[in-house]
């Protein structure tokens, strides 16, 4: 049923609350592409199961007349914990299960849905095996602060009246009502809301800039193209609270004029197509999108374009022209987006997590998004933790944590070996790390203080990689990414990369030189200050950081042919120590070449000629006899 | 062209309101029903949406997610992102590839049930390393579990046949 006016959405936020109020118990199973793929829709099914043969009254949706004790069951948004998944929340408690199974349903219904115990060895035990039964007291949760991700895995992420029972839709009431498109913009800038996309360029000049466009067509695009490997805010964001990014880009079209909106959501993130197409239909349902929005006569229209799968379209040019049905390639600029985007129209171009900031902002005030984090670099940061970390996962912490508490007090230290290096910002990032000149880790993580070391905050990816990790073939990574990635519009970047990515592959691979490394050198400073787009500028990033900081290691491949991490397949050799060796066999057996020979009970040999260093004898043999040498 | 596949196409261009500016959603809606871009379905869009066959093909060939060749009925990617990466994803690509007998430049089976590809990036970082099979995710792969999953896969397809003959 529409919602007509702004009186009418107060009275049902007050009737969604009090339903949801009504929910004895509420289960909210983490629905993210993570714990998805883990099973936890076997569990949602499961628990709708068992509740019904049980006789349990059990609420799927908010009911216009609820019944008093009926159990609320849910998909939530990504809880953020993915290391842990499936995860499952019951509140009002706020107790977290983890790693739950189907098995396990019978007895949560029973003991701590029907009862009120908390079942010990579902609950989160930390390396101590200490256990923690709330979510909230986890040391994981407890040193976050959520302000994009506030309701991300807290409410259900198909309803829109659990969004409006939270207040959801409140900050576009007040923006509509309350305020001129000039005091949202003075708003958002007083709060010195920056870019998350990586550019970090302050968003309330970029909406004063389209404000002051004479042109009666505006458009506001949503970036939701994140292809940077190991990013997933802006995929949780838009599954999780897909109606947060709706109202965020809403409250954009009433400030600048727009009225129509696109979503670019990239074609790996299905289940992020599905929530916000569903969250896009209630919110017409409701009146919230379309015209004559709350009776105030301002209409806004927000359709989802869907990418085909190449990286550059994160770049704002190459995007519009790939939601118009061109070849996403950047153009020159200027005219910037501002001026002439979409269409050739004046266009609102920010990431998701931007656009999830906004709402609170206005709700709350600048005052308040301003004591969060430092001076310039206010409010909070969605990373995604991941690679060799204790706790991978989605994590939101205020602008300027140090980069120590995020990878030990949040992601609970690094996994299989000591802290090498965190690469943050994709490929167009750098490194920081523990090397012999460098210290990064009590670094404070904000726009300002990794631009002084050369690094950027990007989207928001951190990889953690510990000390096995080979830093050149982490920069041959990622260069093979960029020049796979590159539109090819300018030569800078389409012939630089792939020279550059043949100089590392050399290197790797034990034909490096000297002249690879000044020549690595030279090209890079050529490409970033001749490439037309900022995937280019930045795509020599991550091998000058890692140059920078590792170059003995860059040294150890060129001089010795050796690779000091014992990644390079090309420089080791696997052997097998004869005095550690039990002669069990399965080295042999694993092994996929048969490269592995030796008689039971006796020390087995390795082929080298055979061999093609795969490692599968080394991660199998139980006494550690293989090595690399 | 055959009158039936017009048919397909029609509703497809039909459904987008013959728009220009669609033709990336069109030829998404087109790959999801013949699981590649057959040449002749590219120029039937050309003509009706009044773009030149270049321009098509222009489109067509920039993106990496459409092919213009068949693939496989089992469409296995497996991610090639950071975090997999450093989780050991090659490893699992190497095992797959050669128990399939494909390779990079030849990644579908002659008996057009398997195509293996990698992707950048499924977001799904938190399970890494993780390869899909047709859009549905598996979670931290190793190599035991890649060879599994393919004889999973190859009985699955078997099991399916001889319903199928028995139909």
């Amino acid at each position: 049923m529409r919602i007509n006016t702004r009186e009418e959405l107060e009275a049902r936020r007050a009737e969604y609350a009090a339903s949801l109020k009504t929910q004895r118990k509420q289960i909210l199973i983490c629905a993210g592409t993570g714990c998805v793929a883990g099973g936890s829709l076997n569990i949602f099914a499961k628990m709708q199961e068992i509740l019904i043969a049980r006789g349990i009254k059990c609420s799927l949706v908010l009911e216009k007349e609820p019944h008093d004790d009926s159990v609320g069951l849910k998909k939530s948004g990504c809880h953020g914990f993915c290391e842990m998944g499936p995860l499952l929340r019951i509140e009002p408690e706020g107790i977290l299960y983890v790693k739950v199974k189907v098995e396990d349903c019978e007895e949560i219904i029973e003991k701590s849905i029907v009862g009120d115990e908390v079942i010990e060895r579902l609950v989160y035990h930390d390396q101590n095996g200490e256990a923690y039964e709330k979510q909230d007291d986890i040391p994981f949760y407890k040193q976050q602060t959520r302000v994009a991700l506030e309701d991300c895995g807290r409410i259900n992420a198909e309803s829109i009246k659990e969004y409006i029972a939270v207040g959801g839709y409140s900050a576009v009431a007040k923006a509509l009502f309350d305020m001129t498109p000039q005091q949202i913009v003075d708003e958002v800038n007083e709060a010195c809301l920056r870019g998350r996309g990586g550019g970090g360029f302050p968003t309330g000049r970029k909406w004063a800039q389209v404000l002051a466009q004479k042109e009666e067509t505006k458009y506001v695009v949503c970036n939701g193209d994140e292809g940077d490997p190991g990013a997933f805010m802006d995929r949780s964001m838009m599954e999780g609270d897909p109606h947060r990014v709706i109202e965020g880009m809403l409250i954009a079209g009433i400030a600048t004029g727009a009225h129509y909106g696109y979503i670019y959501v990239r074609a790996e993130y299905p289940l992020a197509v599905e929530r916000l197409q569903t969250a896009i239909n209630k919110a017409e349902e409701k009146g919230l999108l379309g015209e004559n929005i709350l009776n105030s006569g301002f209409d806004f229209d927000l359709k989802i374009s869907q990418g085909a799968g190449a990286f550059v379209c994160g770049e704002g040019s190459a995007l519009t022209a790939s939601i118009e049905g061109n070849r996403g390639m950047p153009r020159v600029k200027p005219p910037r987006t501002v001026e002439k985007g979409l269409f050739e129209k004046p266009t609102v171009l920010n990431n998701v997590e931007t656009y999830c900031n906004v709402p609170p902002i206005i709700t709350k005030g600048a005052e308040w998004y301003k004591s969060i984090g430092p001076d310039n670099n206010h409010g909070t940061k969605a990373f995604a933790l991941t690679g060799n970390v204790m706790n991978t996962g989605l994590i939101e912490v205020p602008m300027g944590t140090p980069l120590r508490k995020v990878i030990f007090d949040i992601g609970g230290g690094v996994k299989g070996g000591d802290f090498k290096a965190v690469q943050i910002g994709g490929p167009s990032g750098g490194c920081l790390c523990i090397s012999a000149t460098e210290d990064h880790l009590d670094l404070h993580l904000d726009f300002d203080s990794l631009k002084k070391v050369g690094a950027m905050i990007g989207s928001g990816g951190l990889v953690v990689m510990n000390d096995k990790s080979c830093m050149v073939e982490v920069a041959r990574f990622f260069m093979n990414f960029t020049q796979n990635e590159s539109c090819g519009k300018c030569i800078p970047c389409r012939e630089g990369t792939k020279r550059m990515l043949e100089l590392l592959n050399d290197i790797c691979e034990g034909r490096g030189t000297m002249q690879h490394i000044t020549l690595l050198e030279e090209l890079a400073s050529t490409i970033s200050a001749t490439a037309l787009c900022g995937l280019g500028k930045t795509a020599a990033s991550p091998v000058v950081s890692t140059m920078k900081y590792f170059r003995e290691e860059y040294l150890a491949h060129v001089v010795d042919k050796k690779c000091p991490a014992g990644q390079c397949k090309a420089l080791v050799t696997l052997q097998i120590d004869p005095e550690l060796c039990k002669g069990c066999s399965k080295c042999a057996r694993l092994c996929p070449v048969g490269a592995i020979s030796g008689e039971v009970k006796k020390p087995f040999t390795i082929d080298t000629s055979k061999c093609i260093k795969c490692g599968a004898c080394m991660e199998g043999c139980n006494f550690h006899a293989v090595k690399e040498v | 062209m055959e009158k039936k596949e017009q048919k397909v196409l029609d509703e497809i261009l039909k459904a987008h309101d013959y728009s220009q500016t669609a033709v990336i959603a069109i030829m998404q809606d087109i790959q999801k029903v013949y699981r590649y871009l057959p040449e002749d379905a590219l120029c039937y869009i050309a003509r009706k949406l009044d773009l030149s066959e270049a321009k098509v093909y222009g489109v067509a060939t920039f993106y990496e997610n459409f092919s213009l060749e068949p693939k496989g009925k089992y469409v296995i990617k497996i991610c090639d992102g950071t975090a997999c990466h450093v989780r050991k994803s090659t490893a699992i690509l190497d095992e797959i590839r050669s128990l399939l007998g494909v390779t990079e430049s030849k990644p579908t089976t002659d008996d057009m049930m398997f195509t293996v590809e990698t992707v950048s990036c499924l977001g799904a970082c938190g399970l890494a390393p993780v390869c899909t099979v047709n859009d549905e995710v598996h979670p931290a792969m190793t190599p035991e579990k890649a060879r599994a999953l393919i004889e999973q896969l190859k009985e699955g397809k078997a099991a399916g046949e001889e319903a199928a003959d028995e139909n």
